[in-house]
């Protein structure tokens, strides 16, 4: 520290530029012994806690035979359909089929959608008939209509129109995508008639009400279409999901007035199970007959993108991120100690006779505070996601796929988040003048109140949800890399790695309450006598 | 070891922030159990299984925070001031200097935690009823006569000033408040966040047992006691197996070394 007050002092014309200043800060932190020991272990913490944590988490196989789970969880190396998109998806319903040289239109009308659900606490019975203690339930997301996919095998590309257990006609396609149509229930009274038009690569669904006035619904291109496609009517329904429960689920609809082109009606159908083979139970097997032109078809899954819920697909590869929590009480207690010890031993009026412009002061000291513990973040965040998520792995679990370059965000979030507390902490030390209280306060304002909304969970979901909206806790966003699906019915909590605000906007929570912390520091540095 | 005592209170009485902060107990642990108990409602017995005693005194995951303050700075504010020399001047018996601060730490915590309990469990008394927390719906009415209750509340109180005691121990240990604030909050809350990611419940439940925080908040469970990781009091007892072992750490420490 002596030297650079010396530097300081002597090179006066040059004094007040920025880049000494940074110079200055970067020679006080680096010549304290204590706080380059303590961002080595913030780094060597947020490795070693969230490698330990990825290596806690086992999932077992639950085998599924024809006549549902068969036998206890087993060891496995699991694994999941990917859609075209590189994204986990769920892939598994009862589908009547043939095959669709070129092009073609496809019509039906749906009369009845109704459904069934397991029972809570596994009601799975062994035997021929595993779904003799259902109660009759229609999942609102049950799926009911016709389908084009470019084979039968799980995650290809499709298209589909389809009648839904709530949420009136939809036209999903590639797992993501999802177009509303005619809303509203439906019954005998009024049923659905539902199209898809193939014209090479690009599929159109329409609507109707009664067969003769006809509404587009939406028209999407599937890259990569072969020339002969699989086409016909598909029924599928969802698991029930409580916070910390799951079951199968089966839904039945009616189907006539098929046509289908160049064929009679009733002839030439293929039913099969797509995908009801899963190893994790929420996917039963399926059935259909058909009497003349009428057919009735039951199936069970869901065709959409999967991510971690209380069904237990898999993990999320992030859980290693935990260990982040501990290299934040590090980074907390070095970001407000980098301005407490000045005022503890009389060093900040050094530093302010060096340098009068307190403000820019302060912002040498966040910046090199900043640098620090976002390299240090960087170097603890890296082995997390492909050490951790073979460790995961290793332990039978499915751990959702992410790019390459989520990968890199999700490194340099954690990283920044480690930063952009320290530079909180160190607005806050300025602030109170005092170590204990800033550390306790900015503690509470991220680890605490995560540790409230999250494990403790005592508070209602509403109250921890505007929690981690407001608070600098909402920076943890920035480790969620699966996103949650309105079509999609799962349980969309912290606990199962959902935030209520995007990444991006979470962390520019964080942000904000730094920047306001910070003007408020400098503010009090100018007025105050140090 | 009176002279010391008196020493203590002097020292810690005089400083400007001690009474804020023993407030700051009160109110944070108050405001807290209240908001959570205000916040809760229960509109059939059959979809709320709560712990309502448990739920009442939440507000301690957050008044142990300011508590850990208080005992650090007891400890730390001397190094930070170069007072610690003065006192060791005057008082060359060590470990009956750091004994003397325990004893007058936990006497305060003891006072602020009987009013922050008494507080918490006042405001549950007066609000869970009116959100469907009622006998009539299975639960007990707060009432200390109740000796769960009691326990509980007793307990937490003892919760608080162990609090105190392992923070006093691991300060005098470090020697400097802000790392000693750093390892106690650390200590306290990274336990039941790992737990939140150890898949496997056997993990889970060995983190529970072990963790200070985890294993000592079990004195303020009321329901289903027997699927608890580890009983009311032996969990209290680990916390105090982890604040003696501070005291230890932190008498070695003040004894061999220069201050």
């Amino acid at each position: 520290m002596t030297a650079t007050m010396q530097r300081s002092g002597t090179e006066a014309g040059n004094r007040d530029g920025f880049g000494r200043l940074v110079h200055a800060e970067w020679t006080k932190f680096r010549t304290v012994r204590g706080w380059v020991i303590a961002t080595v272990i913030g780094a060597a913490l947020t490795a070693a806690v969230g490698l330990y944590a990825a290596s806690g988490p086992q999932t077992g196989c639950q085998p599924v035979g024809p006549n549902g789970p068969s036998g206890p969880p087993a060891p496995c190396r699991p694994s999941n359909p990917v859609g075209p998109g590189g994204e986990a998806v769920s892939d598994s319903y009862y589908f009547v089929h043939r095959a669709l040289p070129g092009n073609g239109s496809i019509t039906v009308r749906v009369t009845s959608l109704t459904g069934r659900k397991s029972p809570t606490g596994g009601g799975i019975a062994p035997g021929p008939n595993p779904e003799q203690n259902f109660t009759t339930a229609i999942q609102p997301w049950a799926k009911a209509g016709i389908i084009v996919t470019a084979s039968t095998r799980q995650g290809s590309p499709y298209a589909a129109m389809m009648i839904t257990g709530d949420h009136g006609v939809r036209m999903q396609y590639n797992y993501t995508g999802d177009t509303p149509g005619l809303p509203g229930a439906m019954s005998a009274a009024s049923p659905r008639w539902l199209r898809l038009v193939r014209a090479g690569d690009t599929l159109t669904g329409y609507d109707s009400a009664d067969g003769t006035r006809w509404t587009r619904v939406g028209t999407v291109s599937l890259a990569g279409l072969p020339a002969t496609v699989q086409a016909g009517p598909f029924v599928t329904s969802p698991a029930w999901v409580q916070p910390q429960n799951s079951g199968p689920t089966v839904a039945t609809a009616v189907f006539d007035h098929v046509s289908f082109p160049g064929t009679a009606p009733g002839a030439g159908w293929h039913g099969a199970s797509i995908g009801a083979n899963a190893q994790v139970a929420s996917s039963l097997p399926g059935r259909f007959h058909a009497t003349g032109g009428t057919f009735t078809v039951t199936g069970s899954g869901d065709i959409a993108p999967a991510g971690p819920g209380p069904t237990n697909i898999g993990r999320p590869a992030d859980d290693g991120f935990v260990g982040a929590f501990a290299g934040l009480i590090v980074v907390i207690v070095v970001g407000a100690m980098f301005i407490t010890a000045e005022y503890r031993r009389g060093l900040i009026r050094t530093t302010l006779a060096a340098a009068p412009a307190r403000g820019r002061v302060l912002a040498a000291k966040a910046a090199v505070v900043g640098s620090v513990t976002f390299v240090a973040g960087v170097i603890g965040a890296a082995p997390l996601i492909p050490v951790g998520a073979s460790l995961l792995r290793s332990h039978g679990n499915y751990v959702f796929p992410m790019s390459a370059l989520t990968e890199v965000r999700l490194v340099a979030g954690i990283a920044a988040l480690l930063a952009i507390t320290a530079v909180l902490a160190l607005a806050a030390g300025t602030i109170l003048r005092h170590a204990a209280g800033a550390i306790t306060a900015v503690v509470t304002l991220t680890v605490v109140i995560y540790f409230f909304s999250v494990p403790l969970a005592v508070l209602p979901a509403g109250a921890a949800d505007w929690l981690l909206r407001v608070t600098p806790a909402a920076g943890f966003a920035i480790q969620q890399y699966v996103p949650a699906y309105p079509q999609v019915n799962n349980v969309y909590t912290p606990q199962h790695g959902y935030f209520p605000l995007a990444p991006w906007a979470g962390f520019g929570v964080l942000c904000l309450w730094a920047a306001a912390a910070l003007c408020l520091a400098a503010v009090l540095l100018r007025r105050r006598d140090a | 070891m009176r002279t010391a005592l008196h020493a203590e209170w002097t020292k810690l009485r005089t400083l400007p922030g001690t009474g804020w902060l023993l407030i700051g107990v009160v109110a944070a642990t108050v405001i807290i159990s209240a908001a959570v108990s205000a916040s809760v409602s229960c509109s059939s017995p059959a979809n709320c299984h709560v712990d309502v005693t448990k739920l009442s005194l939440t507000g301690t995951y957050l008044g142990q925070a300011v508590v850990a303050i208080v005992a650090v700075l007891a400890v730390g504010g001397e190094y930070a001031t170069g007072m610690i020399r003065t006192t060791l001047a005057a008082m060359p018996r060590r470990t009956a200097v750091l004994a003397a601060k325990a004893a007058v730490v936990t006497a305060v915590t003891l006072a602020a935690g009987t009013l922050a309990v008494l507080g918490s469990v006042l405001a549950g008394w007066l609000i869970l009823p009116g959100h469907g927390y009622t006998p009539a719906n299975g639960y007990p009415v707060l009432s200390l006569a109740n000796g769960t209750v009691l326990r509980a509340a007793t307990g937490t109180v003892l919760y608080l000033a162990l609090i105190a005691l392992l923070s006093l121990g691991v300060a005098a240990a470090v020697r400097d408040a802000a790392v000693a604030i750093g390892a106690v909050l650390g200590l306290l809350y990274l336990f039941p966040i790992l737990t939140q990611v150890a898949g496997s419940p056997g993990i889970a439940r060995h983190l529970q047992q072990i963790g200070p925080m985890t294993a000592g908040l079990e004195i303020q469970a009321s329901t289903g006691l027997r699927s608890l990781p580890i009983g009311p009091w032996a969990g209290l007892g680990v916390l105090a197996a982890w604040a003696a072992a501070a005291l230890l750490a932190g008498t070695l420490v003040l004894r061999r070394r220069d201050a």
